[in-house]
């Protein structure tokens, strides 16, 4: 059985961004870039799948500039086996990734593909589930647990409400949530042998999508900023200026 | 223009983000229908038919629909969805499972998490963590939006809209559901709470929440963490705020044994008070409070519980 891990490169969770001063968007030059959080907690997943000898192979896919090609190391690092780059770079939105994935999926055939279920620089939270729909696959989004059965996985999902468990016929999406595992930090030798693991790069065109952007982005602003507050020495004075200046309690 | 929300609900309760969304359709303009698609819900549909502005509601009332499952739902949602303007839903679990597959089955862009509405194709979203807002413009037939529901008031009741009846469009079968582990609190629903009090990795176990709790109670607050206490296990994962939990805004947000992560801070710093309680005066979290006590919550909990 083989896996499909999508990985995007983004902005360091713990850098702060720059907004460009022209408003066009986040400077991105010459600031430190990593996987996608949830697409490491996705890799993760497979892998242990792959160890639990429930899997074969598990292939690693990025789509965006060259840059990606790291992120691909680091997925084969973590214990993929071999990495597709789907070089643009034009600016990719969750519709063009499903679509190229999907042409992925029709090449490849893995049974499951599991990716992160947002990139924290967009925050769109969108591709797993157009990739699912334009497979025709079911899918189990914000997962915290999957356990693979006989032609079907069963997923644990973090909903509102608590936790719900759902069924899917594979072939089938997964998108992972913070909790579903902890991913390993990849160890120096199988840094050293993931150089020389296959990384394969071809085009958008050469899949046949067209990734022209769908939204345009008219602008990029700061949030409106928080007034500093003060600090108070007490709690019978906290709960004088919640009563009497803030008025909330 | 006639713009399509999904409702959200529990085939018995019509939940309240339903009324934002409804808000932020007024704002797109256009003639506004509410679709409920359940199982046994047509209390659920009576109750939208009141929220003022909506002009019809749907009910598709079949067990495919009874647990939200995103397949037969975006599958419905495809085939009805085609003839409006604008295809809405609250950015909870279900609408942001279910939209983005109804947008690449209508091969349609999907707009993720709006805060606000500039026009009928214009919106603005929050980015990385809300560190930047982005305006963003579609251009495609249908605009399908999920909507962050603390940036819209709700809506009023006053309405008499009628409630038509809809069939079914089957099941693709490719899902089922297994179970639900909900977690009951007589509390109110974190993201509607006039006040919200959060613990985080301070707190040191599930046990030491009783004291948020007894505050909670006196407050007639809801209770919500940070990651750091929902991976602890000190309290579930639904009670989770910040940029991959829940988004919050309510009234009063207090933030204690909480250091202030940007991932944090994005699902609340849009309350409109702030207070946090904190042993460490360095922590983040003080650069967005209004009132900040710097002391060991150990101390501070019990004594704020007795002065309410
Ligand atoms: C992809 C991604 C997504 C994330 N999403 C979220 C999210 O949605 N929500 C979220 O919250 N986090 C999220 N995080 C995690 C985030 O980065 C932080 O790790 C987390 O918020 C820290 O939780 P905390 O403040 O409770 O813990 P810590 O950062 O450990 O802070 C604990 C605080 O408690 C204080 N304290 C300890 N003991 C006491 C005491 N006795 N009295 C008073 N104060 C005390 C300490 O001074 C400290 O400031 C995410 C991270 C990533 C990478």
């Amino acid at each position: 059985m083989k896996i499909l891990v999508p990985v995007k490169r983004v902005i360091d969770y713990n850098v702060k961004i720059l907004l460009k001063a022209d408003g066009t968007g986040v400077e991105t030059a010459n600031v430190k870039m990593s996987m996608n959080p949830f697409d490491e907690i996705a890799v993760e997943e497979a892998v242990r799948l792959k160890e639990a000898g429930k899997a074969t192979e598990i292939v690693a896919v990025s789509v965006g500039p060259s840059g990606c090609q790291e992120t691909l190391r680091t997925a084969l690092a973590m214990g993929a086996d071999r990495a597709i780059l789907v070089q643009t770079d034009t600016e990719t939105q969750p519709l063009a990734v499903a679509k190229i994935l999907k042409a992925l999926v029709d090449k490849e055939g893995p049974t499951l593909v599991i990716l992160g279920k947002q990139a924290i620089d967009d925050d769109c939270n969108q591709t797993g589930q157009m990739l699912a729909a334009l497979l025709g696959w079911g899918q189990g989004t914000f997962a915290s647990d999957v356990a693979l059965g006989d032609g079907s996985v069963t997923v644990i999902r973090e909903i509102d409400g608590g936790l719900e468990t759902v069924e899917l016929k594979l072939p089938a999406i997964v998108t992972a949530d913070l909790r579903l595992n902890e991913p390993r930090y990849a160890s120096l030798p199988n840094i050293m042998k993931a150089k020389k693991k296959p990384l394969e790069t071809v085009t958008p065109a050469a899949l046949g999508v067209d990734v022209a952007p769908r939204l345009t982005t008219l602008k990029v602003v700061e949030p409106a900023k928080r007034k500093a507050g003060v600090k108070v020495p007490d709690v019978a004075t906290l709960v004088d200026k919640l009563k009497n200046e803030a008025r909330v309690i | 223009m006639t713009i399509l929300i999904l409702a959200e609900h529990d085939n018995a309760i019509l939940k309240p983000a339903t009324l934002n969304t409804v808000t932020a359709a007024a704002k797109i303009g256009g003639d506004i229908h509410v679709l409920v698609a359940g199982k046994g819900a047509q209390g659920v549909a009576e109750a939208a038919s009141k929220i003022v502005g909506v002009s019809k509601v749907l009910l598709v009332d079949d067990a495919a629909y009874e647990h939200a499952l995103a397949e037969p739902l975006a599958a419905f949602l495809v085939e009805i969805g085609r003839n409006y303007s604008h295809i809405l839903a609250p950015a909870t679990s279900v609408g942001k499972n279910v939209l983005p597959r109804v947008a690449a089955l209508l091969d349609v862009a999907a707009v993720s998490d709006i805060t606000g509405v500039v026009s009928e194709d214009i919106f603005e979203r929050p980015i990385y963590a809300g560190n930047a807002i982005a305006t963003v413009q579609s251009r495609d037939g249908v605009k399908v939006v999920t909507v962050r529901t603390t940036a819209f008031e709700a809506a009023g009741p006053g309405g008499s809209a009628p409630v038509e009846t809809v069939s079914a469009t089957g099941n693709p079968g490719l899902s089922s559901f297994v179970s639900a582990e909900l977690s009951k609190s007589e509390r109110p629903e974190l993201t509607s709470a006039r006040i919200v009090i959060s613990g985080g990795r301070g707190m040191q176990s599930g046990d030491n929440f009783h004291l948020l709790e007894a505050i909670a109670d006196k407050l007639g607050a809801a209770v919500g963490a940070s990651r750091a206490a929902v991976d602890a296990g000190f309290v579930p994962n639904d009670y989770q705020v910040g940029q991959t939990g829940k988004i919050v805004a309510p009234e009063l947000y207090i933030a204690v044994g909480i250091s202030g992560a940007i991932q944090h801070l994005a699902g609340m710093k849009d309350s409109k008070v702030i207070v946090a309680i904190n042993k460490d005066e360095e922590a983040a979290i003080f650069q967005v409070a209004d009132y900040g006590l710097v002391t060991d919550l150990f101390k501070a909990l019990p004594e704020l519980a007795e002065a309410l």
